[in-house]
């Protein structure tokens, strides 16, 4: 009979099955999780670049999880295999179900050598290309960054990157705070740089 | 100004921000899987969690008694209720069901069938002895510690090491008289 007695009991936990993903926790069980999470990092690090590799470390270990459970039930399984596919699952899907919104805007972006470091994204647009390899998400109100601290988008970096390495794009992912004319609060990047192999693939399919 | 009612949990946790859950759930499980690297006893593991779950409780407590409007509880069974029923929603998104009270109504038993913490999470042979959501015993513990009541918290059931349900042992030592930081006849 529907509705009578415990939930089944299931041996193995692959077998359970799969909710639809609407499920939602407050906003400050999330902020409360997550600022343990940087607190106990911060007794372990000496400083803060090591801190922001350990954040780092620990979304990339969501960012692999998430796309086995997108992959699986957003997409029926279809595997993304070139760089705009799997760009575009990232700022749409990846990006609305964790955070529960599109990216503002995602800029194939262009940087010249020199600009690489924490400039204005206004300036660098306007510039000649050279980089190919590098794309950037770029995200106004980053919802980890509510806690105030600079280094919590080191976090969602990593789950960017953990994101792209399962997917077979490896590349490095660094989240930079870029301040705007005419705004408070700085935007927050996230700079996506691929490796050689995926540019070189992604040449060979054309 | 007169009172504002009690919310229930339903309503407060209607008008809080919400994130999505398994951005929760994976988070907590990135914490746990740093911290079995780090510490790789699991009972080291286990008092971890409970700290951290203590030093959100300490702040959780501040937020829940402004969110909800609960009034002062009247005793221990009351104060169970409102957890079960008002703090578990309000954060967690569950009910708890409250079960068990013993004779003298200083402990009981909260329940939880649906725990957003534990989703896709097995434990391996290695760490059969690890308490994975000890972080709410923390959690409670803490809260209930900033209104005078010291309490002790252990796990009965755990769905991960094999039962039915996840079920919190809450045991009131003793409720700690508020302390005024001034004398009244200075």
């Amino acid at each position: 009979m529907i509705g009578v007695g415990k939930a089944k009991q299931y041996a193995n936990v692959l077998d359970k099955p799969l909710s639809r993903g609407r499920q939602e926790v407050s906003l400050s069980a999330f902020a409360f999780l997550f600022s343990e999470l940087v607190q106990y990092n911060q007794t372990q690090v000496d400083n803060i670049a090591e801190l922001e590799r350990r954040l780092e470390d620990a979304g990339y270990a969501v960012g692999a999880r998430v796309l086995e459970l997108l992959c699986h039930r957003e997409k029926g399984n279809r595997r993304e295999t070139r760089l705009l596919g799997i760009l575009s699952f990232i700022h749409s899907t990846v990006w609305k179900v964790l955070f529960g919104k599109v990216v503002y805007l995602i800029t194939f972006c262009i940087w010249k050598d020199n600009l690489y470091q924490k400039r204005y994204v206004a300036d660098s647009l306007e510039k000649g290309t050279e980089h190919e390899d590098e794309y950037m998400i770029s995200e106004k109100e980053l919802l980890v960054n509510h806690m105030g601290a600079f280094n919590c988008g080191a976090f969602v970096a990593g789950i960017v990157r953990g994101v792209l390495d399962s997917a077979g794009f490896p590349a490095v992912v660094t989240a930079h705070f870029v301040p705007i004319e005419g705004q408070q609060r700085p935007r927050t990047t996230i700079l996506i740089k691929f490796a050689e192999e995926v540019l070189r693939r992604e040449a060979r399919l054309g | 100004m007169a009172p504002l009612a009690p919310r229930s949990g339903d309503a407060v946790f209607a008008s809080v921000e919400r994130v999505n859950a398994e951005l929760f759930t994976l988070t907590y499980g990135a914490i746990v899987r740093q911290l079995i690297t780090d510490l790789e006893e699991v009972e080291e593991v286990n008092k971890q969690l409970d700290q951290m779950g203590y030093n959100i409780g300490v702040r959780l407590i501040d937020e829940f008694l402004a969110k909800s409007n609960v009034s002062r509880c009247v005793d221990f069974k009351e104060t169970a209720e409102v957890i079960a029923k008002v703090g578990f929603k309000m954060f967690l998104g569950v009910t708890a069901t409250v079960i068990n009270w013993d004779a003298e109504g200083t402990s009981c038993s909260l329940v939880l069938e649906d725990n957003p913490l534990v989703d896709f999470v097995e434990l391996p042979d290695t760490c059969q002895g690890l308490s994975y959501c000890n972080i709410l015993s923390g959690v409670i513990r803490g809260a209930l510690e900033m209104v005078s009541m010291k309490t002790e918290i252990t796990w009965v059931r755990d769905m991960l090491q094999g039962d039915d349900a996840y079920e919190l042992r809450v045991k009131l030592l003793k409720q700690v008289p508020e302390e005024y930081p001034y004398k009244d006849d200075d």
